[in-house]
């Protein structure tokens, strides 16, 4: 598992291009032997972060630590991380093995070696009777296979992943999942991966960075991101939510007392930066079951439903006039109410939190 | 592309960044020392001192520029009038040159439509044949054209045989003859900037315009050259510009009635003239004109974007 | 099915295309059928002979037209490495080096041959040597020539080069290349094809020259052109036809190979 010692170290690294600034002064560390992640919509900088990791943008201010040295200013050919392309950038005119012994070659490998280390590194990914071929006659999981497994074979300290599952078709992305992380724990070093999909960053990180407009979200486990976002942003970004805006009366050893636009009051778990004063409800839709009016935690008219196969997502209206989604399991019990039909909401334990802008 | 670099700059690459200078030090050098200073000596040579039988004496004189555009009599000693020969002899390159464009035009455009519209595979063939004429060696084409069109060549012969005609036709040293040269010389400069523009024309626009009762003329006039312009213009220019400079059609094809630009520079230097600063003039007039031209061309371009 | 009114399609563009290619080939034909003419009267059809190809191998003007062949080749094949070696730099700064100083009047630099008329850089070029005391020569055509092929290898190099992300040079860079490592071994394997029609371009524009040629050379240098020429002025001859079809036969082969080199690099970059 993840230990606690420091892999890399970002400290307020800036990025500007010209007058746009990709990167406002961004902080984190990653652990050694961890899968960690940088999620975020287009455009948030995850990616400018990776490459001023890999070395190929150079930083405005701020410093990068690789084992606590710095290499804020080294060229890419200079720092022992390696990278996974999006496209995976195979050199065509190169056979797999060529491929793969590409950087062992260049970092001072022997031939012998070098021909020993790739083998070995292209049987760990199935690839050993593919040695011969050119990229070209190889198929996208194959080639994102090669990919990996040029990256791995110098034995860098940290492996980064620049969105590579971008590129396979749905069926064969979740299944490569599961390869990535098992490699991440055979190999022992730090994953840096950059994905733009919440549901892949969920499923393989240990940890998560929700990255947006150049800044850090939040940093946390799969299970912190989802169950307690910091911020509407990380709430809304991270799987799917109601968000009302609701006035916050008091705040009190992390609870906090809220009003709803229509009078309606309640108490719910507050994240820490929250202060009184106007403020953000998410509740998740998964989480809310219908009840008799009257009898729930709030009362609400059915305006829809949208059929989705394993659920059923209804569209409700509050008494004071907010809109919200209420998912229900498809199942031959599940009962759904008519268009129209007045129902109680009844909120789970966890299901409200109280967010910052 | 995913989040990272802002595409602000374009997507040009900056992977070797820093080596600008060292990188493009070859070409400047080249084109700096071998034709850039080349242009400044020759515009220099044009006010210097002819010495007879070629050659400069380094002393100024704007006699070269006087002889270009001013009479001055037999003796030097008349008040000066307008001298017309190299005035005319320019005003006729013009002329030879803007025919030759017009005819490449009239023949490029069809045949780059026509191209454009095949199937990819014929359309790379038919590419193909347009543009080998264009890889043969000029001086060779132009000879060809002259032994076809002599009025003892093989195309005279052939219309006498046949009756079409009871005398030779006279092509030979004709204006008609330079034209034909010029436009046999450049039509693929005409037909390939055409071509391009024509594949990149979006095909729903002509079905916009005939769905809206244009016919398929009224669709060419208004709809399509407005597009494909760009490419005509291009087109033009590159036929017009080395049309009038141009040495071997005229040279081959007409006579001494057919004077060109690039003969008279020629015979400063190389033929009986011998007059290098009259020659450097003419060309420093020739090089101005083709300058202006593409610059009213650039701006246009500027403004159009 | 109905007939349908095709939008692409123009009344008479076929006959145009047709006319256009009747124009372009028929002078070259007609030379070449006539240089296998057996009649001294180059006019009279005298029955079919390879007479006048023998002539140019061992007639009296053979070894005029052989030093001139040689003269012609040899600036060729120099000239055309020396620009296309230049131009390949060029296209790395122009569009891989991001942006920097000067390189809007870079690529002006670049593409000035091109835009200067052929008689102005020969007497340009003419006035510059004797100016600066350069005996006119081989020498004096080569660098003559090396200039105005720049931008023809340049075109389809960068052309190229600007269709080949740099992703994998950032991948050999990632894998302890040096950027000069990853020139050498990324980049310039991938622009084989470029490269190589950038330098069949050049080779034949100066194969092609003659006005440059012929203002630079020195007394008595002759390059194939200008030899042609000359005898030209004396009157077509039998002989020249068949020097001009040789020369004909050469020029179909360089661009088919040029074509067929620009094909298989399209195939190729479509396979990545």
């Amino acid at each position: 598992m993840a230990s606690t010692e420091i892999a890399v170290g970002i400290d307020k690294v800036v990025k500007r291009y010209g007058p746009v600034t990709a990167l406002h002064g961004v902080s984190m560390d990653i652990r050694e032997n961890e899968f960690f992640t940088l999620l975020g919509p287009s455009g948030c900088g995850k990616t400018t972060l990776l490459r001023c990791i890999a070395g190929f943008e150079d930083v405005t201010e701020g410093v990068i630590r690789l084992k606590g040295g710095d290499i804020t200013g080294l060229p890419p050919h200079k720092r022992p991380v390696n990278t996974v392309f999006q496209q995976y950038a195979l050199f065509p005119h190169m056979t797999v093995i060529e491929n793969v012994m590409f950087g062992l070659l260049r970092s001072g490998w022997s031939k012998p070696e070098a021909v020993a280390r790739a083998d070995q590194v292209l049987q760990l990914v199935q690839l050993g009777d593919f040695a011969a071929r050119r990229p070209a006659q190889l198929s996208g999981g194959q080639q994102q296979r090669v990919a990996l497994a040029r990256a791995l074979a110098p034995r860098p300290q940290v492996l980064l992943l620049d969105e590579p599952l971008s590129a396979l078709d749905l069926k064969l992305r979740q299944a490569v999942r599961m390869e990535l992380k098992a490699l991440q724990r055979e190999t022992g070093i730090a994953f840096i991966f950059v994905t733009h999909d919440q549901e892949e960053a969920l499923t393989m990180s240990d940890r998560i960075a929700v990255m947006s407009e150049g800044r850090v979200q939040q940093i946390g486990t799969p299970r912190e991101i989802y169950e307690t976002p910091l911020n509407r942003f990380v709430a809304d970004f991270i799987g799917e939510t109601n968000l009302l805006d609701v006035d916050v009366r008091s705040v009190d050893n992390g609870m906090a007392a809220i009003s709803l636009p229509g009078g309606h009051c309640f108490t719910c778990p507050a994240a820490a930066v929250v202060q009184s004063g106007k403020g953000h409800l998410s509740v998740r839709p998964e989480r809310i079951s219908l009840c008799a009016q009257g009898s729930g935690d709030l009362d609400a008219t059915v305006e829809g439903q949208v059929y989705l196969g394993t659920d059923i997502h209804l569209q409700v209206r509050l008494a004071d006039s907010e809109r919200m989604t209420v998912r229900l399991q498809n199942s031959e019990t599940t009962a759904v109410p008519e268009t129209g039909a007045a129902v109680g909401l009844k909120l789970e334990a966890g299901a409200a939190r109280l967010l910052a802008d | 592309m995913a989040a990272g670099a802002p595409m602000g700059e374009g997507s040009a690459s900056n992977i070797y960044r820093g080596n600008s200078l060292k990188l493009m030090l070859p070409a400047w050098a080249m084109i700096g020392v071998f034709l850039l200073a080349p242009v400044a000596m020759m515009a220099i040579y044009s006010f210097l001192t002819k010495e007879f039988r070629g050659g400069v004496i380094w002393q100024f004189s704007t006699a070269a520029y006087d002889q270009f555009f001013f009479n001055r009599g037999l003796f030097g000693d008349e008040p000066p009038t307008i001298e017309w020969t190299y005035i005319g002899i320019f005003w006729r390159s013009i002329w030879q040159a803007g025919v030759a464009t017009i005819a490449c035009l009239l023949i490029g455009f069809p045949t780059a439509w026509f191209i454009a519209t095949r199937d990819a595979k014929t359309r790379s063939v038919w590419l193909f044949l347009v543009t080998v004429p264009y890889w043969v060696n000029l001086l060779i084409r132009t000879v060809s054209m002259k032994f076809l069109i002599r009025d003892t060549g093989p195309l005279n012969e052939f219309l006498l045989w046949s009756g079409t005609i009871s005398e030779p036709l006279g092509l030979i040293n004709t204006n008609f003859a330079v034209q034909l040269g010029l436009f046999y010389s450049y039509l693929p400069f005409m037909v390939l900037p055409i071509y391009a523009a024509v594949e990149r024309y979006d095909f729903a626009l002509s079905e916009a315009a005939a769905d809206l009762y244009a016919g398929v003329w009224t669709t060419l006039r208004l709809v399509i050259l407005p597009e494909v312009k760009p490419g005509i213009v291009a087109g033009c220019i590159l036929v017009f510009v080395p049309s009038l400079g141009a040495f071997l059609a005229p040279d081959l094809l007409g006579g001494a009635k057919t004077f060109m630009i690039g003969s008279l520079i020629e015979e400063q230097f190389k033929g009986a003239a011998g007059n290098w600063p009259f020659g450097a003039a003419a060309s420093t007039i020739l090089l101005t004109i083709v300058m202006a031209v593409l610059l009213v061309y650039a701006r246009n371009q500027n403004r159009g974007a | 099915m109905p007939a349908k009114t095709d939008l692409r399609r123009f009344p008479g563009f076929l006959t145009v295309t047709i006319l256009c290619l009747i124009v372009l080939y028929a002078p070259l034909i007609v030379v070449a059928v006539y240089s296998f003419n057996a009649s001294t009267s180059i006019t009279r059809w005298g029955g079919t002979s390879l007479a006048w190809y023998v002539d140019v191998f061992t007639g009296p003007e053979a070894p005029k037209f052989q030093q001139a062949a040689i003269n012609s080749f040899v600036i060729a094949i120099t000239a055309s490495i020396i620009a296309t070696a230049i131009a390949t730099l060029a296209s790395v700064a122009m569009t891989r080096t991001g942006r920097f100083n000067g390189k809007t009047l870079s690529f002006a630099l670049i593409s000035l041959p091109l835009m200067v008329p052929e008689v102005v850089t020969a007497v340009a070029s003419l006035v510059f040597f004797t100016a600066i005391g350069f005996t006119t020569g081989l020498m004096t055509i080569l660098i003559a020539h090396i200039v105005f092929c720049i931008p023809f290898a340049y075109l389809p190099i960068s052309a190229r080069m600007q269709s080949i992300p740099d992703m994998y040079e950032q991948a050999a860079m990632d894998l302890y290349a040096t950027p000069r490592e990853a020139f050498k071994l990324v980049l310039l394997p991938l622009m084989t094809p470029g490269i190589l029609s950038g330098f069949l371009l050049a080779f034949i524009i100066s194969l092609d020259d003659f006005l440059i040629t012929n203002f630079v050379k020195g007394a008595g240098v002759e390059t194939l052109p200008t030899a042609i020429f000359g005898s030209v002025k004396q009157g077509i001859k039998p002989n020249i036809m068949a020097i001009s079809t040789l020369m004909l036969g050469i020029s179909v082969i360089f661009v088919s190979l040029s074509w067929l080199i620009g094909r298989a690099g399209q195939n190729k970059a479509k396979e990545n």
